[in-house]
């Protein structure tokens, strides 16, 4: 039996006057129960198409369906099956997260006996059992998107629109974040659209990821996938003297696509994959050179990106960690069909 | 009430100024045909005017705020009709004019004012004063929605504090003897707010000055609320 998509997007066009097209005629598709990640630059065009998506900006031209409603003439069913957490958090300062929670959950029609209980629930949930009667003027950065999340939650969505969620978080909140967005998808099967500028959030999160740039997708696919498109791994080699970067480049230009750096190192494309590695390291041996560096690559996002659209992703070290988060459960994750 | 800065801050304003120019100014009194011996009678009516012009500048930049964070956007994400939105933000702007309107009048009662109208007055004057506090909300309102931002609503606050100056506020309209002045005074509508609240004190039950006070406190209120809500539409921009 056909699934029906959780979010379907043909040829979505948003235009401001007297500016370009933020979003250009976009098409994408979204499974129930899947996190999709979406990813680009800054001023790419994501926040405008979650603006659209959650009926906060009229489209200018094209069709968008969420929860199988139409988001022109079906809006207030939209709003009642989505929850989202914008790009800015949008809390009150001088209000309570326990307030907070239980004044979305009145303006949500929560009845009033299960406003407490959905407000204690949520706040167990996202860790801020303790912190609930604290005004959230005091709240850590962190804390605040944990809590604009529970908001998100109260009314019980099917869909969840996070807009770039872990901006400006400490890894620790970013992990704990992670986890929190895999468990809505994958043990409540809430679907999840996720933008975000930094690469391993779509790499870690995302079953699919979209990448945007200038209002256009210009890629779609498994985090595997796209990655897998660009090509195989590199090696990148860097001689101890710079002074034999010539004899270093022919030894290396029979593996494959090669490309001269600064100071004498080459990277070469590794058309056979990680295995090429021990024979380029006996190549070099072979011809006592000696390296200094020696350094795997393998495909990015980035490169993605770059394939894409001859770039690199702006601002994607930004605020990122150096280093992939590590879950508090001291597990990396495996994701579903790498 | 957990801000109450907001509170405390815009009401002490308008009761400083009360105080000095009742002081000050009341050789004015000696004017012939000055309606009142008591130049506080006069002037009463003036902090409840200043008052709401204070709470639509409180109002405009919470509402510009929750424009600005994005709490509004969050609003629009509930079941919550547009109206029902604009009337709860203007609700605590309500309860800060109700507040300020009780102080002014025992603040008044206390130097010395009396009211021609007795308690009966009394409680129209309140009435009207909370009409008018409403009214200015609303228009700080629309000016929120409509700029959107804190700095916008704030820049605007001076001219409004003008209109309170080129009007009878310190001297009857009839003894303004600048020509210009008088007419400005004259098509300003804050002019009459402060003439029907002065009646209340001064006369005593005025039928058209308070035919003409309400009639403008509503007619801005109207106005107000109805450019709100199409300033609202579009800055939703939802369907």
């Amino acid at each position: 039996m056909t699934e029906h998509p959780a979010i379907e997007v043909e040829k979505l066009v948003r235009e401001f006057r007297k500016g370009p097209r933020a979003v250009d005629g976009i098409d994408l598709y979204v499974s129930p129960g899947e996190i999709y990640g979406f990813l680009g630059p800054n001023g790419a065009g994501k926040s405008t198409t979650v603006l659209m998506l959650t009926t906060l900006l009229p489209p200018t031209s094209g069709r968008a369906s969420v929860g199988g409603y139409d988001i022109v003439r079906q809006g207030a069913q939209v709003r009642a099956s989505i929850g989202a957490a914008l790009q800015e958090a949008a809390l009150d300062a001088i209000l309570t997260g326990r307030e907070h929670l239980l004044l979305q959950a009145t303006l949500q029609g929560l009845p009033s006996a299960e406003r407490r209980r959905r407000a204690n629930e949520l706040l167990e949930r996202v860790g801020l059992t303790e912190a609930a009667d604290r005004r959230v003027g005091g709240y850590s950065g962190g804390m605040k998107r944990r809590l604009d999340l529970a908001l998100a939650l109260v009314h019980f969505p099917r869909i969840l629109f996070l807009d770039e969620p872990t901006t400006g978080l400490d890894p620790q909140s970013r992990a704990a974040l992670w986890e929190e967005v895999e468990r809505l998808a994958h043990q409540e099967g809430m679907t999840v659209f996720l933008t975000t500028q930094y690469l391993e959030e779509a790499d870690v999160l995302a079953d699919r990821i979209g990448i945007i740039d200038h209002g256009k997708i210009v890629a779609e696919g498994t985090p595997g996938r796209l990655k897998a498109e660009i090509g195989s791994p590199s090696v990148e080699v860097a001689p101890a003297d710079p002074e034999a970067g010539d004899r270093l480049a022919a030894l290396l230009n029979t593996f494959g696509e090669m490309r001269r750096n600064g100071r004498g190192s080459v990277t070469v494309q590794l058309p056979g994959g990680e295995a090429q590695l021990a024979e380029v390291v006996r190549v070099l041996d072979q011809a006592d050179l000696r390296v200094e560096t020696l350094q795997l690559h393998q495909p990015s996002l980035d490169d993605v990106f770059l394939a894409k659209t001859g770039r690199k992703l702006e601002g994607a070290g930004e605020g990122a960690t150096t280093e992939a988060a590590v879950p508090a459960n001291g597990r990396r994750r495996r994701r579903r069909g790498r | 009430m957990r801000q109450r800065a907001l509170l405390i801050f815009p009401m002490i304003f308008p009761l400083i100024l009360f105080a000095i120019n009742g002081s000050a100014l009341t050789p004015a009194t000696r004017i012939h045909g000055f309606p009142t011996h008591n130049y506080r009678d006069f002037l009463i009516a003036m902090p409840f005017v200043q008052g709401a012009m204070f709470v639509s500048i409180s109002a405009g930049i919470d509402l510009a705020r929750d424009i600005e964070n994005g709490f509004l956007n969050r609003l629009a994400l509930t079941p919550l009709r547009g109206e029902a939105m604009l009337v709860g933000q203007l609700g605590g702007a309500l309860v800060v004019g109700v507040v300020q309107a009780i102080v002014y009048v025992l603040v008044g009662l206390a130097t010395g004012v009396t009211f021609a109208s007795g308690v009966g007055g009394a409680l129209v004057l309140l009435a009207l004063s909370i009409l008018i506090a409403f009214a200015f909300a609303a228009l700080g309102g629309l000016l929120a929605l409509r700029f959107g931002t804190g700095e916008a609503v704030q820049g605007i606050f001076p001219l409004l504090f003008v209109t309170l100056f080129l009007s009878s506020s310190s001297l009857p309209r009839n003894l303004i003897k600048v020509d210009w002045f008088r007419d400005v005074a004259t098509y300003n509508p804050v002019s009459y707010l402060l003439e029907g609240l002065r009646s209340l004190v001064i006369k005593g039950w005025d039928a058209q000055a308070l035919a003409l006070a309400f009639g403008f406190a509503v007619a801005l209120l109207v106005i107000a609320l109805a450019l709100s809500q199409a300033a609202m539409k579009t800055r939703l921009a939802r369907k």
